[in-house]
């Protein structure tokens, strides 16, 4: 038989009963669309997580003060918990620790703003003139926090999008005016210097929401401490990152006098270390995801199993009569094989096709991003193919062990 | 040329063993048109099956034309099938809704005949069984029991086989059906010199083979010519 007899054959078996053969397509079709769309949904969500993550800076290490500072935890462990992190810790291992491409620490204080008759409760942050750089803030309008600002402890802000938004409205007024208006923060005036440019949501927290002083400014009027919350340090490549994160705690073990790493009161979290942490959570619901959807493919291809072997018991006579004019067990099943892959074939073509526009669709409402990568199409399709070959083989073995004399005289 | 010596065919084992042939042997030559008559139960289809090759003997020894096939494996029947037996069946057995011209090309699809010179070859043997070339486009199932049969005798003509093998032809057909059928097969026998072996038990079937070989209970009690040989008279009637 030539390749094109059996398609041939193939496509008559097949036609010859066109609500069967539709409805077994159909199975494969929903296994493989759902496949596709499911995968696309994780993989998407996950792009779009680990993106949030990048924005908050590249090759970045967070340093905070260590779980004493925990509500609930007894007071007296407290103590000096809290302040543990110092400016000087920010120069110390700017000046201390190789491939550390900047240092940027930071205070935080939920305040109370105000501004001509409107007010809003936001985070207020002292930041030094290079928290810009290592948590890639951009400034759309103004300028962003200056060293001699810095040095002088000027009572100047710069506004996240959504402060800048509570406070001066939604609509209409362009940023470029709000720079140069005043704002009250614990009762002083601050003079607006600039807007930053959106960053988006990172998941817990609104980036957005935030409005910027000089660190001095807010040690000095704010918290009226020499302690800073946290410590962003940048390393130089994404390579160094993990000698950084070990030299800069050994390098504040040492500087606050502690000996054992487990008492130690500070912790450094490696943003790689994040996003390893929230891709192995996205990927494991991808997974699951493709495996549910892998349950329909399963039950799809049980389907073509069901009606291979309904054929096969239908064709019973057409076999044996096939055999009497001389075909080898080797022609039988070739021809139930093609038939039951050509079913998945079939199947799996529609089916990404379905796939695809179901996660255009998706990707198109907003909802959620999805992402259809080459490997999950070639998988639904190498699966579906496998698939025929597996649920198709059983009943064209069958069909080819027919006794010829006994499948001519069934009725 | 077909040569049986000494066949057995035994089905089960031990108390249930049931012998159906008990020792058959003869010869029919090239261009022979033989009947084989006999009751049911007497043997007869599992003669039919050893000499079409879809079934191999207990015992004995079955040559066609020279080449021993009783000790041959399935896929070497079928091989045998292909290339030297043409069967034309007591129900047909065509391809419903397949088009006449592409049942009688089916055997050739196992032969690996070039598919350009398939449908000439089905032709000529379509002409041969005597089917208008009107009917080879039609499908199988629009037709009437004689063509339906003249179908499958060009079906079984397509490879140019050794033998035509045909197992109660005329049994779905009425009399005069019947008759045209065997009127081909009278005519292929005579023009062609293809050899026949007709399996019937009827034996007013019979008597239009040249030799008619009777048998009973796994033997043959039977095997001469047939001196009063009936010529079909499909002309009597009117074609379809």
């Amino acid at each position: 038989m030539t390749i094109n007899d059996i398609l041939q054959e193939t496509y008559i078996a097949l036609s010859a009963n066109k609500a069967r053969s539709g409805l077994t397509i159909l199975g494969i079709v929903i296994g493989i669309a759902s496949v596709i769309a499911l995968v696309a949904i994780g993989q998407g969500s996950t792009a779009a997580i680990q993106s949030s993550i990048a924005s908050l800076g590249s090759n970045l290490i967070e340093i905070s003060p260590g779980a004493q500072r925990t509500p609930g935890s007894p007071v007296r462990q407290a103590a000096g918990s809290a302040a543990s992190l110092s400016a000087d810790d920010a120069d110390a291992i700017l000046s201390g620790v190789a491939d550390v491409a900047n240092v940027a620490p930071s205070i935080s204080a939920r305040e109370q703003v105000a501004a001509k008759g409107t007010n809003t409760n936001t985070s207020v942050m002292g930041v030094t003139p290079s928290y810009a750089s290592v948590r890639d803030v951009a400034v759309s309008d103004g300028t962003f926090i200056t060293d001699s600002q810095e040095a002088s402890a000027a009572k100047v802000a710069v506004l996240g999008p959504a402060a800048s938004a509570n406070l001066f409205g939604y609509s209409g007024a362009t940023t470029s005016d709000i720079v140069g208006q005043r704002i009250r923060i614990n009762n002083l005036d601050f003079t607006v210097i600039g807007v930053s440019a959106p960053k988006g949501g990172s998941g817990f927290s609104n980036e957005d929401d935030v409005i910027y002083v000089p660190m001095l400014s807010a040690q000095r009027y704010l918290t009226g401490s020499r302690s800073v919350n946290s410590i962003s340090v940048e390393a130089a490549s994404q390579d160094a990152m993990t000698q950084v994160q070990a030299d800069i705690t050994s390098l504040l073990l040492a500087r606050h006098g502690i000996s054992d790493p487990a008492r130690a009161d500070f912790s450094v979290l490696n943003q790689n270390d994040l996003i390893s942490a929230v891709s192995s959570v996205s990927q494991t619901l991808t997974l699951l995801l493709g495996a549910i959807a892998g349950i329909s493919l399963l039950v799809g291809g049980i389907g073509i199993m069901n009606m291979m072997l309904t054929t096969v018991t239908e064709r019973t006579r057409e076999i044996g009569l096939r055999k009497a004019i001389g075909a080898t067990r080797t022609d039988i099943t070739t021809q139930f094989l093609a038939e039951a892959i050509a079913l998945t074939v079939v199947g799996g073509v529609i089916g990404i096709a379905l796939g695809w526009g179901i996660s255009a669709i998706v990707d198109a409402t907003g909802a959620v991003t999805t992402v259809v990568s080459l490997g999950s199409v070639g998988l639904a399709f190498g699966v579906s193919a496998l698939i025929g070959i597996v649920f198709g083989y059983y009943p064209a073995r069958r069909a080819s062990r027919l006794n010829p004399i006994e499948a001519l005289r069934y009725e | 040329m077909l040569e049986l010596a000494g066949i057995t065919k035994t089905y089960g084992e031990g108390d249930a063993a049931f012998e159906a042939l008990k020792g058959v042997s003869f010869t029919v030559s090239d261009g022979e048109f033989v009947a084989i008559m006999g009751p049911s139960g007497s043997g007869k289809s599992t003669t039919m099956h050893i000499l079409g090759c879809l079934d191999t003997p207990s015992s004995g020894s079955y040559r066609l034309n020279g080449t021993d096939v009783s000790t041959m494996s399935d896929d070497q029947l079928a091989d045998v099938r292909r290339e030297k037996i043409g069967f034309v069946f007591q129900s047909f057995n065509l391809l419903p809704r397949t088009t006449v011209l592409r049942n009688v090309m089916l055997p050739l699809i196992y032969t690996g005949v070039p598919p350009e010179e398939r449908a000439l070859r089905a032709r000529s043997a379509l002409l041969a069984a005597g089917l208008k070339e009107s009917h080879f486009l039609h499908r199988s199932n629009e037709l009437s029991g004689g063509q339906v049969q003249r179908v499958a005798i060009a079906r079984a003509l397509v490879n140019d086989p050794v033998l035509i093998l045909a197992d109660e032809p005329t049994g779905n057909l009425d009399t005069r059906t019947g008759e045209l059928v065997l009127h081909t097969f009278q005519r292929l026998n005579e023009e062609r010199g293809t050899t026949v072996v007709l399996i019937t038990h009827e034996p007013y079937i019979a008597e239009h083979a040249t030799r008619i070989i009777t048998i009973r209970d796994g033997r043959i009690i039977a095997d001469q010519p047939n001196r009063s040989r009936r010529t079909a008279r499909p002309d009597d009637y009117d074609d379809q």
